[in-house]
């Protein structure tokens, strides 16, 4: 039972960083027709700043806003320089933004050098909780409070304002949308800034979380939202957070039971979506 | 009258194909311009140049005396035009009321005033407030995407073969709709029901292969077998 509880609350755990990072990949997709392979980047220099922050102030939570906010300025001049002049070409935007996925990983070990940096959670988010014999880390239960804050958040601007309501048309019919006097640039941007800042937070609580960070680590979370982004449905916000807690639990329980398998399974899980319904669990688009 | 929109030698190129070759017509407040043609004559293309979806390479678009070729689509709607596309545009997964929303630039009396007024028009509109969009019928989809057009103070509709696909008796109804708001803003219509066109049109211009060829009043058109036999394919 108590493996059960933990194995469940650490894949929970992932399963929120993983949504963290897929959110901003999956609304930026789905609103911009933009596939950004550097959003892991992004992901690792929340991670980097945070721990930085954290270092140089002792707080973690001006730590936390810090990286957040160095995700919002970073996904501001990506989207302005980088992602901007390539809207509508693909091919170009997968090579700028993988050139880009390397500038801001070897960019991180100019800065910070080129080894991993420990991290830890602040003392009152470390240790546990013992619920008879069933131990409960803290920082698993920060991780998945935040996720969820997150989510609700998000998901409460997307249904409840009118920026929330055009952002959704515009992943219907971003030319109707224009067509309606609305400057889609703008949402693009603070879609695109949006996004940014969700993966630098999922970025930086996953070094307390794992205790190292390393600036390879976007790219591996990366590959993991691609597949949530995937099963979820790309454009599906409500999506990505169902199929990132599925990849999230899976994996913690096959890399347990199953070690041998845990990668597999997540591509199995790609497969028998795409076999079964193309457009993911919740995509609107064909 | 004053002329409100025109379009002078109009070219516009979609990829490598030169679609537009040549349209020119003039548009005058207050008036229904209708804008017959035969099918892939380039009467879409001619809205959606005017809307800068497919911005032209050559030629002029001059509404109320300014030059907006060029400029993005949203600010080419902010100047007063409101668009009814070919294929409705309707936000599938947005309800009806979603759909309003997106549009409506203000909350002001006026726009709740003209909401009221084109509820009225439309009643299933209301009675369907909060279905999705992708699940309204064709004629109701239509009716939402002209109702969506009409909510802002806009100056000028582009409206784009709005009885393509609906029931005669539907038909009727988008076409006294069209009637009632000629009182208050100018059309441009594309239309091939020659019925409707020539029930509600004031102006006709007729597109072919991409240039304009024809132009008279709709009351000549009606009279004239020939050339609606020639560029129509009607008799
Ligand atoms: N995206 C596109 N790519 C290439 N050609 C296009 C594109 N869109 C339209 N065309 C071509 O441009 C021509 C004009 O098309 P357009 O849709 O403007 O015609 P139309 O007069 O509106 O026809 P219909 O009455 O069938 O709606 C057609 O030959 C069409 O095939
Ligand atoms: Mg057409």
């Amino acid at each position: 039972m108590d493996v059960l509880i933990n194995l469940s609350l650490n894949g929970l755990a992932t399963g929120m960083l993983i949504f963290l990072l897929a959110a901003g990949l999956t609304l930026i997709f789905g609103l911009m027709d933009v596939l950004n392979f550097a959003h892991g980047g992004l992901f690792a220099w929340g991670a980097y700043s945070g721990t930085w922050i954290y270092a140089t102030t002792g707080s973690f939570l001006i730590a936390i806003a810090g990286a957040i906010l160095t995700g919002l300025i970073l996904g501001l001049l990506t989207e302005r320089w980088i992602i901007k002049p390539v809207y509508g070409n693909h091919v170009q935007q997968i090579l700028i933004t993988l050139g880009l996925m390397l500038v801001l990983s070897e960019l991180l070990k100019v800065v910070w050098g080129p080894n991993q940096i420990s991290a830890s959670p602040p003392s009152y988010l470390a240790g546990s909780w013992e619920l008879g014999n069933v131990i409960i880390i803290k920082y698993r239960v920060f991780i998945i409070a935040v996720g969820i804050l997150v989510f609700g958040l998000v998901q409460y601007i997307l249904k409840n304002t009118k920026i929330g309501l055009i952002v959704r048309a515009g992943v219907m019919d971003k030319e109707m949308v224009q067509a309606l006097g609305i400057n889609i640039q703008k949402v693009f941007m603070l879609v695109f800034m949006i996004g940014a800042g969700m993966a630098a937070l999922g970025g930086a609580m996953l070094g307390p979380y794992s205790g190292v960070i390393y600036a390879e680590m976007g790219l591996e979370f990366a590959i993991l939202a691609f597949i949530v982004v995937v099963i979820g449905g790309m454009g599906s916000f409500p999506g990505s957070i169902l199929a990132a807690i599925l990849v999230g639990v899976s994996g913690s329980f096959m890399a347990y039971y199953v070690p041998s398998l845990s990668l597999a399974v997540n591509m199995l899980l790609m497969a028998v979506v795409l076999i079964f319904r193309p457009q993911g669990l919740f995509g609107l688009k064909g | 009258m004053s002329t409100q929109l025109k379009l002078s030698e109009v070219e516009t190129y979609i990829g490598q194909y030169h679609i537009l070759q040549g349209v020119s017509f003039e548009v005058r407040e207050g008036e229904v311009t209708v804008l017959l043609g035969r099918n892939g004559a380039g009467k879409t293309t001619t809205l959606r140049t005017i809307m800068g979806l497919n911005p032209p390479s050559k030629g002029e678009v001059i509404y109320k005396g300014e030059v907006i070729q060029g400029l993005p689509t949203y600010t080419v709607a902010q100047k007063g035009i409101g668009y009814v596309p070919e294929d409705q545009g309707i936000f599938s997964g947005l309800t009806v009321e979603e759909n309003m929303k997106v549009a409506m630039k203000n909350n002001d009396d006026a726009t709740k005033e003209r909401l009221d007024w084109i509820l009225e028009l439309f009643p299933d509109l209301k009675k369907f407030w909060k279905k999705q969009g992708g699940l309204l019928s064709g004629g109701q989809k239509q009716m939402l995407s002209i109702a969506r057009a009409y909510i802002n103070e806009n100056d000028l509709l582009l409206i784009d073969e709005p009885s393509k696909g609906l029931a005669p008796i539907v038909v009727e109804k988008v076409m006294e709709t069209i009637l009632q708001m000629k009182e208050k803003t100018t059309i441009v219509l594309v239309e091939q029901n020659f019925m409707m066109a020539s029930t509600i049109g004031d102006k006709f211009y007729i597109i072919d292969d991409g240039k304009t060829v024809s132009e008279g009043s709709m009351n000549l058109l009606k009279e004239d077998e020939e050339m609606r036999r020639k560029y129509l394919g009607i008799a």
